[in-house]
């Protein structure tokens, strides 16, 4: 019973289960299929959200590239599913049967050797995760083992999504340019395009983020947590402890983009196609908002987060579209200057202390590191459970 | 790729190549200086910059309208030195308003800056959106601006082009002099690098950060300005420079002009030479990739100030 109970404690169990039962039971029984294939496809976002949580709220590395991870993962799906949709009983009419339509009609005569082995799909679900795991790796390990950082870090994976991002739209012939990669149909001769593959894929999505939500609670859990939180605020005393700061932080960049990259093998089998629009710039940005809504230390928040903007962008779009950016412009504004730690900061602060006793979460709130305004002030800063007050102290 | 032209024609490209990739050069240089001043000094990223420059941008479109519309002809073809002053100061006192809003809140959480900047830049962009619609928009040239100077058969080189490195070149030059010889650069560089002390010594740290950020600001605005001189102007213009512009800042060592001015080369000349040769968005797939892996192996830029931290 003990054992149950710290678990309970540990893994903020009554929080995930009132996600759950949202997710699996509310959400379904509510919606049509099309709404719900809504859902399924912010819930992908959700993925990089939970590992922006990681590498962002705990680690400090603020990533703007995070669509670039998202869009491998998107790309290795769709790169299998394209080879399956285009057969050459499918594909007779082409002047080149057997490859798909983009490369017929930009005058390739065959497969490129990267294509080749996605007719396997063994090794395209290894590389949905080995592919942005590599790549994230080569992308921080030069970086982190100099000790390059913060801001610095931040453009140059935001450079990283642009040449990405150019590099799709430019090779049309391999990439399917800035269409993307369309026309997806079947799965191993599974069609899933219609409804009940749908409901299918929305609870796949759901079981496979209940998986990463697990995983980035035992990370935040276990000693790298506190590490990657006793990093964040003070680099330099971590590595005069004698650990190799840049091996954990390496780790964690790598874990989020494989979150990511499972996103967006999600989104491409929900939505059923895979374009450059995912990688860029925006697309990127934007997902870090989804995080910081949510509580850049709260991976449930994230969950939440990604939801809710996203709910709120379709609305306002259907609606008004040209409020949508200024709602979102005010957003980065209002949750960084007034709400740092989002809607799980709110909770812990403002509901979760109203509330009777017996609903409050296990965990006493000053065990949760707070983000501290005072990250690089002289003065060693504690982490505190009431960033709004720190923060207006920090404004004067 | 060479065997095709002969040897005259290859000057020639190289010469045309050259001279676009100099044009490019110079608004780079334009918008790099203004990030350069506010990140490489202030450490403050600000990702609506790009929005700032359109907004000079825009100023100079409304000032060349009010010029045709009100203003006897001949005056038409002064209206760029006033729309260049006015953009200046549009730039700069919205920058100053938007330190004292915003900025300052934010000067210890440098990576909530650049996402609160961010939202600024959306709200902007469609500012100009409602404002001016999402057309592109453009200038009508002055006449003496028009043409171009013609050297040998095959080289010519675009009168516009040449005005706009003018203008970087004062630009450039008096940023240097404010930054090393003024009461304002001296006190800048002091806050810069230290804080406290600076603060001891009785200089109002708070204001100087205001007015950085707003002197980046305003060359922003002449940077917009000087770039309707060589294209249209829409509400998502300055986005597409954005990411360019800070590898510029950070390639070159962020706190050091003539490193920011020497990237600035490097990364634009490199860019359109290559771009004839290559597709556009090859040639800037090569050069954001060089960039890049240069910057993997030497963070501190090309040129880097040494500063105990």
């Amino acid at each position: 019973m003990n054992f149950i109970a710290h678990l309970f404690a540990r893994y903020q169990l009554s929080h995930m289960l009132i996600l759950a039962l949202l997710l699996i039971v509310v959400l379904p029984l509510s919606m049509d299929i099309f709404r719900l294939n809504l859902i399924g496809k912010y819930l992908t976002y959700a993925f990089v959200a939970i590992g922006l949580v990681l590498c962002w709220g705990y680690g400090g590395i603020l990533s703007l590239g995070q669509g670039v991870f998202f869009g491998l993962g998107g790309y290795c799906m769709a790169m299998f599913l394209k080879l399956e949709a285009s057969s050459p009983e499918n594909t007779a009419i082409q002047t080149t049967p057997g490859i798909p339509d983009f490369m017929d009609w930009n005058q390739l005569t065959e497969l490129p050797w990267f294509w080749e082995p996605f007719h396997s799909f063994g090794f395209t679900l290894l590389a949905i995760i080995l592919v942005p795991a590599f790549f994230a790796f080569v992308v921080t390990v030069a970086m982190f083992k100099r000790r390059v950082g913060g801001v610095y870090f931040a453009i140059i994976t935001q450079a990283v999504a642009a040449i990405l991002t150019i590099l799709i739209i430019g090779q049309q012939g391999y990439t399917g340019g800035v269409n993307g990669i369309t026309d997806l149909r079947t799965l191993h001769g599974w069609d899933i395009r219609t409804d009940e593959a749908k409901y299918i894929l929305y609870f796949v999505c759901v079981a496979l983020l209940f998986v990463c939500l697990f995983i980035g609670k035992y990370v935040i859990n276990s000693k790298l947590g506190r590490l990657l939180v006793a990093m964040r605020e003070r680099e330099d005393r971590v590595r005069f402890s004698g650990y190799d700061v840049s091996a954990f932080k390496i780790f964690i960049f790598c874990l989020a983009s494989v979150f990511s990259a499972i996103g967006g093998a999600m989104f491409t089998l929900q939505i059923g196609f895979m374009s450059p629009t995912f990688v860029g710039i925006v697309p990127s940005i934007e997902m870090v908002i989804f995080c910081a809504v949510g509580g850049r230390l709260s991976l449930l928040g994230a969950v939440y987060g990604a939801l809710l903007v996203n709910a709120a962008k379709t609305s306002f779009s259907e609606s008004f579209p040209e409020l949508w950016l200024f709602a979102m412009g005010a957003l980065f504004i209002g949750v960084v200057m007034a709400f740092p730690n989002g809607l799980a900061g709110v909770w812990t602060t403002y509901i979760e202390p109203r509330l009777p006793a017996r609903l409050r979460s296990p965990v006493p709130p000053s065990t949760i590191p707070a983000v501290a305004v005072t990250t690089t002030a002289e003065t060693s800063s504690t982490p505190s459970a009431n960033p709004t007050v720190e923060h207006r102290h920090a404004g004067n | 790729m060479f065997a095709d032209y002969t040897m005259t024609e290859l000057t020639s490209i190289f010469a045309m190549q050259g001279f676009a990739g100099l044009t490019l050069f110079s608004v780079f240089v334009l918008m790099a200086l203004g990030l350069a001043i506010i990140f490489g000094q202030m450490g403050v990223i600000n990702m609506a910059h790009g929005e700032f420059m359109i907004l000079g941008a825009y100023t100079t479109y409304l000032t060349s309208n009010v010029f045709s519309s009100y203003l006897p002809e001949s005056l038409y073809s002064l209206y760029f030195f006033v729309a260049l002053i006015l953009a200046f100061l549009a730039a700069g006192a919205l920058g100053a308003f938007i330190e004292w809003a915003m900025i300052r809140h934010l000067y210890k959480r440098p990576l909530d800056t650049l996402l609160a900047t961010w939202g600024l830049s959306l709200i902007m962009q469609q500012l100009y959106r409602t404002i001016f619609g999402p057309r592109e928009v453009g200038v009508t040239l002055p006449d003496w601006l028009m043409g171009s100077i013609a050297l040998t058969d095959m080289v010519e080189i675009p009168i516009n082009g040449l005005f706009v490195m003018a203008i970087t070149l004062v630009v450039a030059v008096g940023v240097g002099l404010t930054m090393q010889k003024s009461r304002l650069g001296k006190q800048t560089r002091a806050v810069v690098q230290n804080r406290p002390m600076a603060s001891a010594v009785g200089i109002n740290t708070a204001r100087v950060d205001r007015l950085t950020f707003a002197l980046g600001c305003g060359i922003a605005g002449i940077a917009g300005a000087a770039f309707t001189m060589i294209g249209s102007t829409g509400p998502t213009s300055g986005q597409l420079y954005i990411v360019d512009t800070f590898l510029v800042v950070v390639f070159g060592g962020a706190s050091s002009l003539v490193g920011t001015i020497a990237s600035a080369f490097t990364i634009s000349q490199a860019q359109s030479t290559m771009e004839f040769f290559l597709s556009g968005s090859m040639a800037k797939v090569l050069t954001l990739l060089v960039v890049v892996g240069i910057l993997m192996l030497r963070p501190q830029g090309l040129f880097s100030l040494k500063i105990r931290k």
